[in-house]
């Protein structure tokens, strides 16, 4: 039995909070010592108080933009997902359709997000689509290549006992590119959340939002500069969340067999 | 015998060479050759025939067409000229359900998401076999290959030799009657080579399995086969032929006896010559 220092999740979690506890530390006291005004940058304490006053209107903002957020991912996973099933069906529509896609990927949400909400009456599904827009990309490249990436010698296998079409996807390419599909989910939840907020800012300046985005525009207007931090806080310890749960997901799908999920065996 | 059965008339070449009498023979090559895209002459034409239940083993250099002999035996590749016959019927008589063929690589090629026994199971399901069917061949499969303890396991968890265990065992859960397996244990250790062998040699015994085998190995070749055939290249043919006098089933005695001792030295002398040949070519 080793020592709980020594252990491995004691590590894994003492370490990072440990660095928290230090950074905290510094800036509580150090802001404290050379007494910065509050409006300029706040300390800890500020925004915990903050915290503790806009409870209520923080937790409700960081509903809806979770809703955004949760509503956009789902959207480009199931829409990703298929768009790679039909990438790797016929070469000619990948070819004909990939440039389009990168489009998509290259176009910053911030230019075409006025656009849409404008087109798009209902904001909570003009901010989705914008959020699901950022998030798509990384499910489509990373699915179209898991399910490209079959074992040469499997699928050699697969055709030798004449496999049929449906019964080799089902058993070798959809296992096959789960590892990828994972990778996918991690970068694609953070950017739907990066999205939702990005849609909101630009919804919020036009007086039509109320998720955690909107939060900080009033904040900033108010020079409420405690309340801005404390939603920023939000936001990624929303993301932190929504990694860690990916994280948490591909380790339960994964860890019996694929190398970046195995834990080293004693 | 042979010629009293009512059979289509075979090579001459084929008849002679067949070991044996009572049974048809699996696999007959008559004059088959074989010339690539490119116009390299992988095959000279062949004749050559397998009895039932054999275990015939190709040895020879490399480049000597014996992955492509094995691969015309399982009618993955189609011969450039002459024919091949399963069970005196051309692939189109035999049919699939006559002609269960089984390969073995020399990678397992399992499937790593796939615990051993669904890794088994998976030819069954090509088969769309049902399950309650499936499950005691699986466990049937598994336990000759020794490895019941481990049929949760993933292939993760297994050693490099127990990982070609779950292929031979997924190669043998159709119940076959033909087995071709392509240098299936020239990545193992020795040891686990030697090993793999004693089992191999007594599944294929009580089992009647005809057996097609490629290898590198000498001692392999000589403990598994009732015959070795030695091929040279330039272009891909047959070199010589060996019959190997022991009954089986075979056990480590076999490798510690002078008998085995000779026919090693003498394996050893024709694959030299072989070579040899090879290097000049037949002269055509």
């Amino acid at each position: 039995m080793k020592p709980l220092f020594e252990s491995e999740v004691f590590v894994r979690i003492a370490a990072p909070v440990a660095v928290g506890v230090v950074l905290f530390a510094v800036w509580e006291i150090g802001f404290r010592l050379t007494s910065v005004p509050v409006y300029l940058f706040p300390k800890p304490s500020d925004i915990f108080t903050s915290f503790l006053q806009h409870g209520p209107s923080l937790f409700r903002a960081l509903l809806v933009t979770l809703r955004v957020t949760l509503q956009a991912f789902v959207a480009a996973v199931i829409l990703g997902t298929l768009i790679a099933f039909m990438f790797v069906q016929s070469r000619a529509i990948e070819v004909g359709l990939f440039p389009y896609a990168v489009l998509l990927q290259v176009t910053p949400v911030v230019a075409i997000a006025p656009l849409i909400i404008i087109l798009v009456k209902n904001t909570q599904l003009s901010l989705t689509i914008c959020a699901t827009m950022v998030a798509l990309f990384p499910i489509i490249s990373n699915t179209t290549l898991g399910l490209r990436s079959v074992d040469p010698g499997l699928a050699n296998f697969f055709r030798m006992n004449r496999a049929s079409r449906f019964k080799t996807l089902v058993k070798l390419r959809i296992p096959g590119a789960l590892p990828y599909f994972f990778g996918g989910l991690r970068i694609s939840s953070g950017l739907a959340l990066i999205g939702a907020v990005v849609a909101e800012f630009v919804a919020g300046t036009g007086g039509r939002s109320s998720g955690l985005a909107y939060e900080i525009l009033d904040a900033g207007f108010s020079l409420d500069i405690p309340r801005m931090f404390a939603a920023l806080f939000l936001i990624t310890l929303t993301g932190v969340v929504l990694f860690g749960v990916m994280v948490a997901l591909s380790q339960l799908a994964l860890s019996n067999w694929h190398d970046s999920e195995t834990r080293a065996e004693a | 015998m042979t010629a009293l059965l009512p059979v289509e008339p075979l090579g001459e070449k084929a008849r002679q060479m067949t070991p044996g009498c009572g049974q048809p023979p699996a696999v007959e090559v008559l004059s088959a050759e074989k010339v690539f895209a490119n116009g390299a002459r992988g095959l000279a034409p062949i004749d050559l025939s397998v009895a039932d239940g054999e275990f015939l083993t190709l040895i020879g250099p490399s480049g000597c067409g014996k992955s492509t002999l094995l691969k015309l035996i399982a009618n993955l590749i189609e011969p450039s000229d002459g024919r091949l016959l399963w069970w005196r019927g051309d692939f189109a008589q035999v049919g699939r359900e006559g002609r269960r063929l089984a390969f073995v690589f020399q990678e397992p090629t399992l499937m790593p998401w796939a615990r051993v026994e669904a890794n088994v199971r998976l030819p069954l399901e090509f088969a769309n076999m049902p399950r309650g069917t499936a499950d005691p061949k699986v466990a049937d499969a598994i336990a000759r290959v020794g490895l019941s303890a481990f049929n949760r396991h993933f292939p993760r968890q297994l050693s490099g030799g127990m990982k070609m265990r779950v292929s031979i065992a997924r190669a043998l859960v159709t119940s076959p009657n033909l087995l071709l397996m392509d240098e299936p244990f020239g990545a193992l250790d020795e040891f686990t080579r030697n090993k793999l062998d004693d089992d191999l040699v007594n599944l294929s015994w009580e089992r009647k399995l005809t057996t097609v085998f490629v290898t590198h190995s000498i001692y392999e070749a000589v403990f598994l086969s009732t015959r070795i055939i030695v091929m040279a290249a330039n272009p891909g043919r047959i070199f010589r032929t060996m019959t190997i006098d022991h009954p089986q089933p075979r056990d480590q005695g076999f490798r510690d006896s002078p008998k085995f001792a000779a026919y090693c030295r003498e394996l050893s002398t024709w694959l030299a010559e072989a070579s040899i040949q090879s290097a000049m070519g037949d002269g055509s």
